[in-house]
């Protein structure tokens, strides 16, 4: 981790021992809000990948999530696989996804908005697909038993399990895209992200590089949708598909900084943060949909304020860029 | 580093049905600076990029040191050996001068820190290690394009593909750009062939000018020969004064 301000190090040290003895000191709700926030700092990292780093617009990330979560749900409740094993069908079924809709966007250079659009056809029509297949439970939706034991080898048991399987990932996903930005790979999105043309000048395998970014990209969201699968105990085509999961997916690097590292877990903590005061307003003023309203422009003035992020704004103020 | 030989043959591209290049067939020799001159429109762009691999020609073949790499992608192109520079200036907009040039070193130096020191000692080169932690965008015109330059050297090419790298240079600037691709022609040996509008620099630095006017090769020859060719001062050096 060379190359790292030491007081970046000194603070993340303290927030992760932070996060490690949280259950100990929060009470249950405090970990069902920073379980949100962790899970979405960790698929906006995964999304990250793609958009922040290579600069490729997905608005389908639903669908490796729904994917992941589906495959390993249905082989723990048609076969008994445990999860540690479905977790390797599910991240071969997203990637493989990924793989199909980057080829093809990619390869026929869809880009920007239309390679988006591709994105959300896809989720589209796999949610479609969903609906009216009954090994995955239709429309329906597949549920899993819950027998109140705690196994973390079939990731049964409360939130205090789930809380540390999601801070392992986000944790992972943070060091993994780190290790990623600072290789040759990772310098290589940036220039695509910049000018594809100009990078391919410089010898840039332009259409190799986002493949891997879609596909790892792509792996690592359906890891959060096994997660999620195993966490809810249901799955139905109308939510695990749904556009609006694919948005809320995009949300926290946005908000947080595009890009940038520490991004989607700044962002993750404004939105769930946002999130828990609107509904509590929400609540007192006891008016229906109140809460998106707020939640709505909250968003609205961030992104006309901050536009490059929260992160690199606060970065700078608390000198730790 | 060392200069390759490039071959264009019958070159010609067809863009819907519009001729913009048609039967050009010229050669540098390794290590030889060459100019690509003719008026706006005659298809000077094109060609660089049928060498550069952005399009595939439709009659025709490019070779570099007797291998074909007409047809091939850019990247195989640069793979091959070219380095290429862009008329309107394409630097990564977001990332550092040093930044941008180690994308390019990293071609050769798969390692980050080793791409970063090659990239550190090419913008030495050229002036610009003092602008290495500025964002390419908040780089001036000239800057730009000694950035374009220094990016596509990273890559170690045996050709460079220079596309107007001069223009918006003032004269003195002019004068440090032709020293500086002079000495490292002397230095390396790198076959250079360069579109310039700047005659001064055409001038300074070509062994022979290949003159192309509505997608033709027209002439070919030293700059003095060139400066008394009849065709070339009806289409094109007539409209202005040589320097």
């Amino acid at each position: 981790m060379s190359g790292i301000p030491p007081r970046l190090l000194g603070v993340l040290g303290l927030l992760l021992a932070f996060l490690l003895v949280a259950p100990a000191v929060l009470g249950k709700y405090g970990l069902s809000v920073l379980i949100l926030v962790l899970y979405f700092a960790y698929v906006g990292q995964a999304w990250n990948i793609m958009m922040g780093f290579a600069g490729q617009l997905s608005l389908g990330h639903a669908l490796y999530a729904g994917l992941g979560g589906y495959v390993a749900a249905g082989l723990f409740f048609h076969y008994g696989l445990g999860p540690w094993a479905g977790v390797f069908a599910a991240v071969v079924a997203a990637s493989l996804a990924g793989a199909i809709v980057g080829y093809l966007g990619f390869r026929f250079s869809l880009a920007g908005v239309y390679f988006a659009l591709l994105t959300i056809a896809f989720s589209e029509f796999t949610r479609l697909a969903f609906d009216h297949w009954s090994w995955a439970g239709g429309s329906g939706g597949l549920f899993l038993k819950v027998d109140g034991s705690t196994s973390l080898l079939n990731l049964r048991g409360g939130p205090v399990l789930f809380y540390y399987v999601i801070l392992a990932l986000a944790v992972g996903a943070l060091i993994l895209s780190r290790v990623l930005l600072e290789s040759r790979l990772g310098r290589y999105w940036l220039a695509i992200r910049e000018d594809a043309e100009a990078a391919q000048a410089v010898g840039v395998p332009v259409l190799r590089c986002k493949m891997i970014a879609v596909v790892i990209s792509a792996a690592l969201t359906s890891l959060a949708g096994v997660w999620n699968a195993f966490y809810y105990n249901n799955l139905f085509p109308e939510t695990a598909f749904s556009m609006g999961r694919s948005i809320e997916i995009t949300l926290a690097p946005i908000i947080g900084g595009l890009g940038t590292l520490f991004g989607p877990f700044i962002g993750a903590i404004v939105l769930t943060g946002l999130g828990e005061v609107f509904t509590d307003v929400g609540e007192y003023l006891g008016i229906p949909g109140i809460k998106q309203i707020f939640y709505g422009l909250a968003l609205l003035a961030i992104v006309m304020y901050r536009p490059a992020g929260v992160w690199p704004w606060l970065a700078g103020r608390i000198g730790l860029k | 580093m060392s200069g390759a030989r490039l071959e264009v043959e019958g070159l010609g591209k067809t863009f819907r049905g519009l001729r913009a290049v048609h039967d050009v067939t010229f050669a540098v020799p390794a290590g030889a600076i060459h100019a690509l001159i003719g008026p706006n429109g005659a298809g000077k762009t094109t060609i660089f990029n049928m060498i550069a691999g952005v399009h595939a020609p439709s009659a025709g073949a490019v070779r570099l040191d007797g291998r074909q790499i007409s047809g091939l992608r850019p990247d195989r192109v640069c793979d091959a050996g070219v380095g290429r520079t862009f008329q309107i200036v394409r630097p990564f907009k977001g990332l550092s001068v040093l930044e941008n040039v180690t994308v390019g070193a990293l071609h050769r130096q798969p390692r980050l820190a080793e791409a970063r020191a090659a990239a550190l000692d090419i913008l030495s080169r050229l002036g610009l290690a003092d602008r290495r932690d500025q964002v390419a965008e908040s780089l001036t015109l000239p800057d730009r394009k000694k950035l374009e330059v220094a990016r596509a050297l990273a890559t170690e090419p045996k050709l460079l593909l220079l596309d107007e790298v001069m223009a918006g240079l003032r004269p003195t600037e002019v004068d440090v750009m032709v020293g500086f691709l002079r000495d490292l022609n002397e230095s390396t040996g790198l076959t250079i062939l360069l579109i310039e509008h700047v005659m001064r620099a055409v001038m300074a630095l070509a062994a022979e000018v290949v003159v192309v006017s509505y997608g033709e090769k027209i002439a070919q020859g030293t700059p003095a020969e060139i400066t008394r060719n009849r065709a070339v001062l009806d289409v094109y050096l007539g409209e202005e004064e040589v320097a």
